[in-house]
C-alpha cells in the first residue's frame, strides 16, 4: 500500500515538475525541430564584440548548409540554420539558447562558440536532453559522457594537446626536467592535467610549475623562477600576449630549453612578429588542420575542394583566415552525422549518431588525423602533428601523435 | 642567490611600469582629489594614437610629443564635457562616471583598433641584453623617462604659480575661488596633464607588455597600490611605491605565497596601507581646520 502511494505521488510530482519547467516541450511522439521538409538547427556566435572575428565560422557553416540544400538536403529535408549573437557574453548565450530551444524549437544545437559561453548552458541543455554538438572551443570539459552525455566537442582539447607534448618529451628526453607555465583558469589547467595524464607518478619529480593571471602585467618573474629550477624543457599554456613575452624573455635570458607553446598562441602576426621571429626559432607547437598558406597543399585534393567551395559560396572571404578551414571541417562532420541519421532525426538518434562516428578523413585535416567518436570517448579529434618555427614559418615534423587514453 | 637577484632586478623593471602610471594617478588626485579608474584605458587609447602616428610615417619622437599634445586635449575635453556637469554631484556619481568612462574608452579602443596583440616600437634599441637578459635597454630608457616626468611634476607643483593654484583648487575650491583662481579651468588642466602623463606611461609600457586594448587593466591595480603605498599626494612617494610593489610582488610570488596569489599581494598592500597608514609612507598627514 505504502509503496503504491509513494510511487503514485512521485509520478504525479514528476509530471507536475516537468509541466512547470518545460511548458513548450513537444510530446514524445513528435521530433522537435523536424517537419516533413525541414530540420531546424540552432547556434550562437560572437557576431559582435571583442571575439567577433570568429563570426566567419557561422558564415561559412551557413554557406555549407546552403550548398547542402541546393543538393537536395538530407533525407528529403532542407536545413534551416539559425544563428543568434551572444557577443561572447555567457548570460546572453543562455538567453539566446533558450530562445532557440523554447521559441524556435530547434532540433538540436551545433557549434556554439566559446568556453565560458558554452559553460553557461552546459547544465541547461543536458537537463533538457538537447544534443549540444561539436562546440567551437578546445576545453577538455566537453568530453565528459558520464556527467554530460548530451554535449560533445570537436577540435583536439588543450588537454589532449598537452598529452601529446608530454608523450613526445618522454620519447626524446626520458629524464627531462620540465617547467610548466600555465594560466590560472580552465584553459591553462587543461595543460596541467594533460601532462599529469601522461607522467602519472613521475609528475611530482619531473615537473615544476608556475601560474599567471590574465591580469598580470608581465610574466618575467615566473620565467625567472622556472629557469632557476634548472629545467631543460618548457611548456607554456598562456594567451598570445604572454606567449610573445615568454618567447622574448626566454631568449634574452639565454635560456635554451626544448620549448612548447600552446597552439592557441602561435599566430605569426600576433605572437611571432611581436616577439621577434628570430627569437622563436626552434619553438614547438602542434596542429591538426592543413595550413592553407603551406605550399605542400597547393594542389591537395582536399584543400582544392575547400577552395572551390570558398570561390563559389564565399567569394569575398579572406582566404588566409584559418577559421574557414576550421568551419569547413566541423561542417563536414555535422553533415556526415545528419546523413548517418537515416530518416530518424529524433534527439536520441542525433546524439547516438554524433557519438558513434567511425574513423573518417576530413578534407581540411592533416593526413592520418581522423574524426571519430565512441559512446564512451567524446574526443572527436584526438591526434595532432608537431610543428617547429624556423624563423619564417611553421614546419611540420614527425608522425601524427595520439593523445593518452584516460 | 642568483635567482633572488634575478627576481629583484625583474621586479624593479616591472616596478618601473607601475611607477609611470602611478604618477598619472598622483597627478589627477592632486588636481581633483579623485582617483580616475579610467586612467589606464585613456593611456591605452593614447598609445594606440601614437602607434597610428608612427605607422603614418612620423619619426618616433615627433609622434611621442604629438601624442602627448593630443592626449592633453582629450583629457581637457573629458573634464569639460563629462565631469563639469556633475561637478557638484556626490562622490558616487563621479565613481559612476569613471567606471562608465573605463567601459566606453576600453570598448571604443577595441572597436577602432582591433583586439589583436600589437608590437609597439621603442626609441631605446640595443642588440645586447643587459643584466643577463633580465632588463632591456628599453626598460632602462623608460625608467629614465619616468624619473624625468617625476622631476617635471615635482618642479611644477612646488615651484610654479600654476602648480600652486592647482593644488589650492583641489584642496579648497571655495577659498581658491575667493583669491581669484579659476577653479574650473584648474580641474580641466589637471585632467589634461594626467592624460598626458598617462600617454607617456602607455608609450613606455607598451614595448614591454605588448599593446592591446586590455593592456592597462591589471597594471592600473598595481599602480594604484604603488601610489597608495608611497602616498597618493606625493609624486616621489608614488614612484618609489611603484618600484617597491614590483619587487615585493615578485619576491612574495616566488618565495612566500606562490604565483597564484601574486595579485592578492597588491590588494593586501592597498588594504594594509589604508588601515595602518592612510597617507602612505611618504604622504603628509593633512589636518584641515573647519
Amino acid at each position: 500500500m505504502t509503496t503504491t502511494t509513494r510511487r503514485t505521488l512521485l509520478a504525479g510530482a514528476t509530471i507536475g515538475a516537468a509541466g512547470l519547467a518545460m511548458p513548450n516541450i513537444a510530446p514524445a511522439q513528435e521530433t522537435p525541430g523536424v517537419t516533413a521538409n525541414e530540420i531546424r538547427i540552432g547556434s550562437t556566435n560572437a557576431l559582435s564584440g571583442p571575439a567577433s572575428s570568429y563570426s566567419v565560422i557561422s558564415r561559412c557553416l551557413e554557406a555549407m548548409f546552403q550548398r547542402l540544400n541546393e543538393q537536395g538536403g538530407v533525407g528529403g529535408r532542407r536545413i534551416r540554420f539559425i544563428v543568434y549573437d551572444d557577443g561572447y557574453q555567457p548570460p546572453r548565450t543562455l538567453e539566446q539558447t533558450r530562445r532557440l530551444v523554447e521559441q524556435d524549437r530547434v532540433a538540436f544545437l551545433f557549434n556554439q562558440l566559446g568556453t565560458p559561453t558554452n559553460s553557461a548552458i552546459h547544465r541547461y541543455v543536458n537537463q533538457r536532453r538537447i544534443p549540444h554538438l561539436f562546440l567551437a572551443t578546445g576545453a577538455d570539459k566537453w568530453a565528459n559522457p558520464k556527467e554530460y552525455p548530451w554535449t560533445i566537442g570537436w577540435q583536439p582539447s588543450y588537454r589532449v594537446e598537452a598529452q601529446i607534448y608530454a608523450k613526445y618529451i618522454l620519447e626524446q628526453k626520458p629524464d627531462a626536467r620540465i617547467a610548466l607555465l600555465y594560466q590560472n583558469d580552465d584553459f591553462g589547467k587543461d595543460y596541467l592535467h594533460g601532462v599529469q595524464d601522461v607522467l602519472g607518478q613521475r609528475f611530482s619529480s619531473m615537473v615544476r610549475t608556475a601560474t599567471n593571471e590574465v591580469t598580470d602585467p608581465t610574466i618575467d618573474s615566473q620565467i625567472v623562477q622556472l629557469q632557476a629550477t634548472g629545467a631543460d624543457v618548457l611548456i607554456c599554456g598562456v594567451v598570445p600576449r604572454f606567449a610573445a613575452q615568454a618567447i622574448r624573455r626566454v631568449f634574452d635570458m639565454g635560456w635554451r630549453p626544448m620549448f612548447f607553446m600552446t597552439n592557441v598562441s602561435i599566430s605569426v602576426g600576433a605572437v611571432m612578429q611581436p616577439a621577434g621571429p628570430e627569437r622563436g626559432v626552434g619553438l614547438i607547437t602542434s596542429d591538426y588542420r592543413k595550413d592553407q598558406s603551406d605550399p605542400a597543399w597547393a594542389d591537395d585534393p582536399g584543400m582544392n575542394e575547400w577552395r572551390e567551395f570558398m570561390r563559389r559560396y564565399l567569394p569575398d572571404a579572406d582566404l588566409t583566415d584559418n577559421n574557414y578551414t576550421y568551419a569547413y571541417g566541423v561542417g563536414t562532420t555535422m553533415i556526415h552525422v545528419l546523413r548517418q541519421c537515416g530518416n530518424d532525426f529524433s534527439r536520441q538518434n542525433v546524439m547516438r549518431q554524433a557519438t558513434s562516428i567511425a574513423p573518417m578523413d576530413i578534407p581540411v585535416l592533416l593526413p592520418g588525423i581522423k574524426v571519430q567518436s565512441q559512446p564512451d570517448n567524446y574526443n572527436v579529434i584526438r591526434q595532432m602533428q608537431l610543428q617547429r618555427w624556423d624563423g619564417r614559418s611553421w614546419v611540420r615534423f614527425g608522425n601524427v601523435i595520439e593523445g593518452a587514453n584516460v | 642567490m642568483e635567482a633572488l637577484a634575478h627576481q629583484i632586478i625583474a621586479g624593479i623593471a616591472t616596478g618601473g611600469i607601475y611607477a609611470s602610471l602611478a604618477l598619472a594617478l598622483v597627478m589627477i588626485y592632486q588636481a581633483t582629489h579623485h582617483v580616475n579608474f579610467a586612467q589606464g584605458e585613456m593611456a591605452t587609447l593614447s598609445t594606440f594614437i601614437a602607434l597610428s602616428f608612427i605607422q603614418a610615417g612620423m619619426p618616433y619622437w615627433v609622434a611621442f610629443f604629438a601624442t602627448i599634445a593630443v592626449s592633453f586635449l582629450i583629457g581637457v575635453a573629458v573634464e569639460r564635457l563629462l565631469m563639469r556637469p556633475v561637478q557638484n554631484a556626490p562622490v558616487l556619481t563621479h565613481v559612476g562616471v569613471f567606471i562608465g568612462l573605463l567601459l566606453i574608452i576600453g570598448n571604443l579602443t577595441g572597436w577602432v583598433f582591433g583586439y589583436t596583440t600589437k608590437m609597439f616600437p621603442t626609441p631605446f634599441e640595443s642588440d645586447q641584453p643587459l643584466f643577463g637578459g633580465l632588463v632591456s635597454a628599453h626598460q632602462l630608457g623608460s625608467t629614465a623617462v619616468t624619473l624625468a616626468v617625476l622631476l617635471l611634476v615635482y618642479l611644477f607643483f612646488r615651484h610654479t604659480k600654476l602648480g600652486l593654484a592647482m593644488r589650492a583648487a583641489a584642496y579648497n575650491p571655495r577659498s581658491a575661488r575667493l583669491v581669484g583662481i579659476r577653479v574650473g579651468w584648474m580641474l580641466a588642466l589637471g585632467w589634461g596633464l594626467a592624460a598626458a602623463i598617462g600617454a607617456v606611461a602607455g608609450m613606455m609600457i607598451a614595448p614591454v607588455v605588448f599593446l592591446d586594448p586590455t593592456m592597462m587593466l591589471g597594471i592600473l591595480l598595481y599602480a594604484f597600490a604603488g601610489a597608495l603605498l608611497g602616498g597618493i599626494d606625493n609624486p616621489m612617494g608614488a614612484v618609489l611605491g611603484g618600484f617597491a610593489v614590483g619587487v615585493l610582488e615578485n619576491l612574495a610570488g616566488a618565495y612566500v605565497v606562490g604565483t597564484e596569489l601574486k595579485l592578492t599581494v597588491a590588494l593586501i598592500i592597498i588594504i594594509g596601507v589604508l588601515v595602518i597608514r592612510p597617507s602612505g609612507l611618504f604622504g603628509r598627514v593633512v589636518l584641515s581646520r573647519v
